[in-house]
């Protein structure tokens, strides 16, 4: 049986403009031990997609469908049922490290209390267990470091604090929501390793959500693009990157600019990417695609299989002619 | 095409003064040397990429060569003139020749122009008497050539796309006919298909226009694509200098070997099986920066001469310079 489930997950917000469909139709799983990249560009839906699985979308939103969680629907549950889950199941780490820590807030403090809450543990186990976890991370001088404020980390260190506050009470799943976005890529380089040893570890899932193609090549096994809301593609990370069988995700890969080729001009995808208030008819990718047809700016194509391996695609167009 | 040399910058240093929390206000403040003795020279149409983890000085630099941060000692030479001994009003000359553009292409638009008045204002700063019908065609020839259709001049900043935002932000740019264009991260807040657009635009216009460019951006893919030469940075300090392609296959110093180590390829089968040069810890603070070497607390070479000595940048080939006791 899978981790997680989710089947047919759509997410509206209400504007004072009218109504935002930021993600149509998600359906995807996750299995035991796995890392599921989440690709896509800004308004992708990405972030709002697991938002909705963790009840953490905005006030104005809401999310309809069906998210099994261990085989048990978690999808807008009531808050007290949902921070059971968030606390000891599901875990988050968020892309700015500052802004998810309080910053008044010694770090022994906001890790013990963790621990004292969820697992009813005594203020001095809790702080052993949480300078262990420290130890994990790879912060050096844990126990006395635990002692200061998360002004006195750098980017780097604070994301560590981050995960290890994550994962005290084990969770079984880890969203990571753009992990190393703003940092510098040798220290992305560390926390990224940090990240693939810890689930050997402790044998949990991930779902990775970023839009760096590099960082997805080396730390997934599968992974899901999304565009304008909907899942253009999903599959094994080694399949998509060396036969990508939709327009979108080519065009993706295309326009990444790499290390180990000597191409001088970067093959671009026209055009912007779509208004999710006035989102285009039929396939959201259909303005910018170079295979579209009429067929594809009026019926919104359905996820369908590829080949047996799991590899699935959301395109008219048949995958004979992209590849 | 022949090149000029149009920029040459000789040992720029610069320092801030920075008091810390508690200080007295008799203290003394301390010296961060932001840019510590930086020299390249940049010919006409050529793009020096500048590459380096925050905090390395790579912003400083490019505000100390334009004077929106002052420098402590050095020259910068513009066509042979010293930019740095120059008054403000003899400055001002120069100024129309030396553009720039930023890293977040909404925050460097003034919100309340419309892009119109946004792209004409260099113009009517440095030329009061063009007449309104010329600034006005200047200004829909650079719409033109940077991919905005000329109807958008009335509309305002934040009816606009991030990648449309950074094309306003070169047309404004453009519109003087500068010799060099500093771009500071212009593509970082971008998404990769939008980056790529405004990548090309970048090359298109240098080809065109025979553009100089001074490119800093954090990630090194980027930088390799739009680059002739390539400078690292460490803390203020280069540490190598070399043509792009030759940094990328013969990196030399350790830093740079890990740093395009630690970059991520985009392709499972090569990044899964990479053999990573980790650098341990973080930047050490440069308030109180190593001693010898700036390098060496975090480089995998250390030996004792890199504490007690500094490494001089040494030109190895003509295309090719590094700072380190034991290169490659």
């Amino acid at each position: 049986m899978s981790l997680l489930e989710v089947s047919n997950l759509k997410v509206r917000f209400e504007t004072a403009d009218g109504e935002v469909n930021a993600v149509n139709n998600v359906n995807f799983s996750l299995d035991e031990g796995k890392i599921l990249a989440i690709v896509g560009e800004s308004g992708s839906g990405k972030s709002q997609t697991v938002f909705a699985m963790t009840g953490l979308l905005d006030h104005n939103g809401y999310a309809t469908g069906s998210v099994k969680f261990q085989g048990e629907e978690i999808l807008n549950l009531s808050n007290k049922q949902l921070n059971k889950i968030r606390a000891e199941k599901i875990a988050m780490i968020f892309q700015d490290p500052m802004t998810s820590l309080n910053p008044y807030v010694r770090v022994s403090d906001q890790m013990t209390e963790v621990l004292v809450h969820h697992q009813g543990l005594s203020k001095s186990d809790a702080l052993k267990q949480s300078i262990s976890m420290l130890d994990a991370v790879r912060i050096p001088d844990a126990s006395n470091r635990i002692r200061m404020y998360p002004h006195e980390f750098s980017g780097g260190m604070r994301q560590r604090v981050m995960i290890a506050m994550s994962l005290l009470c084990r969770p079984k799943l880890l969203i990571a929501d753009e992990p190393t976005t703003a940092l510098d890529v040798t220290v992305q380089a560390q926390i990224m390793q940090l990240l693939a040893d810890l689930q050997k570890d402790f044998g949990m899932s991930i779902i990775l959500i970023t839009h760096d193609l590099g960082v997805v090549a080396g730390n997934s096994d599968d992974m899901l693009v999304m565009y304008g809301g909907e899942i253009m593609e999903i599959g094994k990370t080694e399949s998509l990157y060396s036969k990508p069988t939709h327009p979108y995700t080519q065009g993706l890969m295309s326009a990444v600019p790499r290390l180990n080729d000597s191409e001088e001009r970067l093959i671009t995808i026209p055009g912007n990417p779509p208004n999710m208030m006035k989102p285009p008819e039929g396939c959201p990718f259909s303005p910018r695609c170079n295979y579209s047809n009429d067929k594809c700016s009026n019926v919104s194509p359905i996820l369908s299989s590829v080949n047996k391996s799991g590899h699935y695609r959301a395109c008219h167009v048949e995958v004979e002619r992209i590849v | 095409m022949s090149k000029q040399t149009i920029l040459q910058v000789e040992n720029l240093k610069v320092s801030f003064d920075v008091s810390s929390e508690g200080d007295m206000p008799w203290t003394k403040p301390k010296k961060l040397q932001a840019v510590n003795d930086i020299s390249f020279t940049l010919n006409s149409g050529e793009t020096l990429g500048i590459v380096g983890e925050s905090g390395c000085g790579k912003s400083t630099l490019a505000r100390a060569i334009v004077k929106m941060v002052p420098a402590e000692a050095g020259k910068v030479l513009w066509l042979g003139n010293d930019l740095l001994s120059l008054s403000n009003s003899e400055t001002r000359q120069y100024r129309k020749q030396i553009q720039m553009i930023f890293q977040d292409p909404l925050a460097s638009l003034n919100p309340r122009m419309n892009i119109g008045e946004i792209i004409a204002e260099p113009l009517r700063t440095h030329y009061p008497k063009t007449a309104e019908s010329d600034v006005q065609s200047r200004v829909s020839d650079v719409m033109n050539k940077v991919g905005l259709l000329d109807n958008l001049v009335n509309r305002y900043p934040h009816e606009f796309s991030g990648g449309q935002c950074q094309r306003i932000g070169i047309a404004r740019a453009l519109i003087l006919k500068p010799k060099l264009i500093i771009c500071d991260e212009p593509v970082s807040a971008l998404d990769v298909s939008i980056q790529a657009q405004v990548v090309n635009l970048l090359m298109d216009l240098q080809q065109e226009m025979d553009l100089a460019l001074i490119f800093i951006a954090h990630d090194l893919s980027v930088v390799k694509h739009i680059s002739t030469k390539i400078m690292v940075l460490y803390l203020g300090n280069m540490v190598e200098l070399a043509n792009s392609n030759e940094i990328y296959q013969y990196p030399r110093h350790p830093y740079t070997q890990a740093l395009i180590s630690a970059v991520p390829i985009p392709d499972p089968s090569i990044e899964k099986n990479k053999e990573l040069i980790l650098i341990e810890g973080d930047l050490p603070s440069p308030i109180n920066p190593p001693s010898g070497c700036v390098f060496r607390t975090r480089c995998h070479k250390a030996q004792e001469i890199c504490s007690i000595e500094k490494p001089e940048f040494i030109e190895s080939s003509s295309s090719h310079s590094v700072a380190c006791h034991f290169s490659d």
